[in-house]
C-alpha cells in the first residue's frame, strides 16, 4: 500500500500539506500521485510572491507519461519554492514527502487546512478511484 | 482474460508495475523507467518480448509468396540468416503491419510481427498464401527476450554454450542464427547493439534469471518506448496504421520498387501515392521545458499536421517527437501544447544511436 503519513493533511487532488508554523504550510504531491505519474522530468513551480486561491492550478508536474496540474490546497501567498527540483525533478519520485516538496504557502486563513482530508480520508478517496 | 508470457512470474517477483498491453499483462517498468532507459544506453538491459508473434513461412514457393506479400523484397536476402525490415501493405497502400523477416533459404523464412495485430496478421498471412505452395506456422513454443546495450552481447554470451558462442562470433547486425536450443538475432528496437533471443518457453525463466545474474537490468514497455523513439523507430498503431501510406511514415526506404514487374500487395496504390505526393513523417525537437506528446496539433506553413509519438528523451534531456505533416515544411513548426503554440525545430526522425545524439 501507498505511504500516507498520518501527520499531514491532503487534498482529494493528491496534494499534501504540512504546517511549518507562523501560518506557513509546505505543499507537495502524495506518494500515490507520483507513483501514478511515474518518472518526473519537469516541475513547473509558481513564483514567490504569487497569490493563489484554493483549488487554483499553480504548478505542473510533468512525467515521462503525462503532464498533471497541481492545485493549491489552500489560499495564500507563495513564500518559497523548491528550486532543487529544477535540476532534480526525480526527488518528487524518490522522496515525495521530503526533498520532493513543491512550494510553501503563507495561508490567508490557516483554518482552511482543517477542511482538508486527514490520512484516513485521503486513503479512502484513493480507494474509490 | 489477459494473456501472460512465460516470464510473467519473473516480472511479478521483481515487483514490476504491470499494465494491459493489447490483452497482454506486461511490465511497464520495474521502478524507474528512466533508469531502465539509461541502462540500455550505457550498459545492458533486457525486455520480455514474448508477446510478439513468431511465424515460419516454409515451402517451395515461400520466397515468391513473401515477394508478393511484402513491400520490401526478400530477393535481396542472399546470406543465410540475413534479416529484412518491411511493411506489409493492403491493396490501398496502407500498412497492415511492420515486421522483420529472416531468410534461411528460399523455402524457409521466419517472420516476427507485432502482438497487438496478431489475429489480423495471421488471417492476412493465410489469406495471401492462397495459390502459393507455402505453409504458415505460428511458433508459440518460444519466449523472446531482447538484450540491448553496449555490454549486452558480452553479458548475454556468458549464458551461451561454446557452440552458441561460435555461431554468433562475428555475426553482423540484422542476422539471426539457430544455435542449439536458441535462435539468436542481432536485431532490436532500441538503437543499441544487442540480441533478440528466442528461447524455448520452459527455459525462459531460467534464462531470464541468468541474464539478471549477469547484471542485465530488466526494462519495461515504458523504457522500450522512449528508446525506440530516440532511435527514430516507428511504433505500429501510433506512427502508422492501415490508413497511412509507408511514404507518409518514413518507410520509403523499406519499399523496393525495382524490378518494376514485381507485383506486391499495395504496389498500384503506392505508385499513385508516390505520383501524387504524400504527407511526411518528420522529427521534432524542443529544448524548452515541457514534453511533446502524441496527438498534439502541428502548424506549418503548408498546413496542419499531428504528433504521432512524443516523449521526454532521457538521453538528450529534452522533448522529442515524430509528427506527420504536409510535405516540404521548413526548419521550424509550431506545436499546440497545453493551449499555447510553441515553436519547435524540425529534424530527421532519428535522435540517438549507440548512446550518442545524432542531432
Amino acid at each position: 500500500m501507498s505511504n500516507i503519513p498520518s501527520e499531514l493533511r491532503y487534498a482529494s487532488t493528491h496534494e499534501w500539506v504540512r504546517p511549518e508554523g507562523d501560518g506557513v504550510f509546505t505543499v507537495g504531491i502524495s506518494e500515490h500521485a507520483q507513483d501514478l505519474l511515474g518518472d518526473m522530468v519537469f516541475v513547473e513551480l509558481p513564483d514567490v510572491g504569487d497569490h493563489v486561491s484554493a483549488g487554483e492550478d499553480v504548478a505542473v508536474a510533468e512525467s515521462v507519461k503525462a503532464a498533471s496540474d497541481v492545485y493549491a490546497p489552500i489560499s495564500g501567498e507563495i513564500v518559497e519554492v523548491n528550486e532543487a527540483l529544477e535540476d532534480s525533478p526525480e526527488q518528487v519520485n524518490s522522496d515525495p514527502y521530503g526533498d520532493g516538496w513543491l512550494f510553501k504557502v503563507k495561508a490567508e486563513d490557516p483554518s482552511e487546512v482543517d477542511g482538508l482530508l486527514d490520512a484516513e480520508g485521503y486513503e479512502n478517496s484513493i480507494d474509490e478511484d | 482474460m489477459s494473456s501472460t508470457t512465460p516470464l510473467h512470474a519473473k516480472h511479478i517477483e521483481a515487483g514490476a508495475k504491470m499494465v494491459d498491453f493489447f490483452g497482454w499483462d506486461m511490465p511497464i517498468s520495474y521502478g524507474s523507467q528512466i533508469e531502465e532507459h539509461h541502462a540500455v544506453r550505457q550498459d545492458a538491459g533486457m525486455f520480455d518480448v514474448s508477446h510478439m508473434t513468431i511465424v515460419d513461412a516454409t515451402g517451395s514457393q515461400a520466397k515468391d509468396y513473401l515477394r508478393f506479400l511484402l513491400a520490401n523484397d526478400v530477393a535481396k536476402l542472399q546470406d543465410k540468416g540475413k534479416a529484412l525490415y518491411s511493411g506489409m501493405l493492403n491493396e490501398a497502400g496502407g500498412v497492415v503491419d511492420d515486421l522483420i523477416v529472416y531468410h534461411f533459404d528460399e523455402t524457409n523464412y521466419r517472420l516476427v510481427v507485432n502482438s497487438a495485430t496478431r489475429e489480423k496478421d495471421m488471417s492476412w498471412l493465410r489469406e495471401k498464401a492462397q495459390g502459393f505452395d507455402v505453409t504458415i506456422t505460428e511458433r508459440p513454443e518460444f519466449a523472446m527476450i531482447a538484450v540491448q546495450g553496449p555490454n549486452a552481447k558480452e553479458k548475454a554470451a556468458s549464458l551461451f554454450s561454446d557452440a552458441q558462442k561460435e555461431a554468433v562470433a562475428g555475426m553482423k547486425p540484422f542476422f539471426g542464427v539457430q544455435a542449439e536450443d536458441l535462435f539468436i538475432a542481432t536485431t532490436g528496437y532500441t538503437g543499441e547493439a544487442g540480441y533478440e533471443i528466442m528461447v524455448p518457453k520452459e527455459r525462459a525463466g531460467q534464462f531470464w534469471q541468468g541474464l539478471l545474474d549477469a547484471g542485465v537490468k530488466p526494462c519495461g514497455l515504458g523504457a522500450r518506448d522512449t528508446l525506440r523513439l530516440e532511435a527514430g523507430m516507428n511504433l505500429y498503431g501510433q506512427d502508422m496504421d492501415e490508413t497511412v501510406s509507408p511514404l507518409a511514415a518514413n518507410m520509403g526506404w523499406t519499399i523496393t520498387w525495382e524490378p518494376a514487374d514485381r507485383d506486391f500487395v499495395g504496389r498500384k496504390a503506392l505508385e499513385q501515392q508516390r505520383e501524387a505526393g504524400t504527407d511526411k513523417l518528420i522529427g521534432l525537437v524542443m529544448t524548452e521545458k515541457g514534453v511533446l506528446r502524441a496527438g498534439q496539433k502541428v502548424r506549418t506553413e503548408n498546413g496542419e499536421g499531428v504528433i504521432t509519438s512524443g516523449t521526454f528523451s532521457p538521453t538528450l534531456g529534452h522533448a522529442i517527437a515524430m509528427a506527420r505533416v504536409p510535405a516540404g515544411v521548413g526548419e521550424r513548426v509550431e506545436v499546440e501544447m497545453r493551449k499555447k503554440w510553441v515553436t519547435v525545430k524540425v529534424v530527421k526522425p532519428s535522435f540517438v544511436r549507440n548512446g550518442k545524439s545524432v542531432l
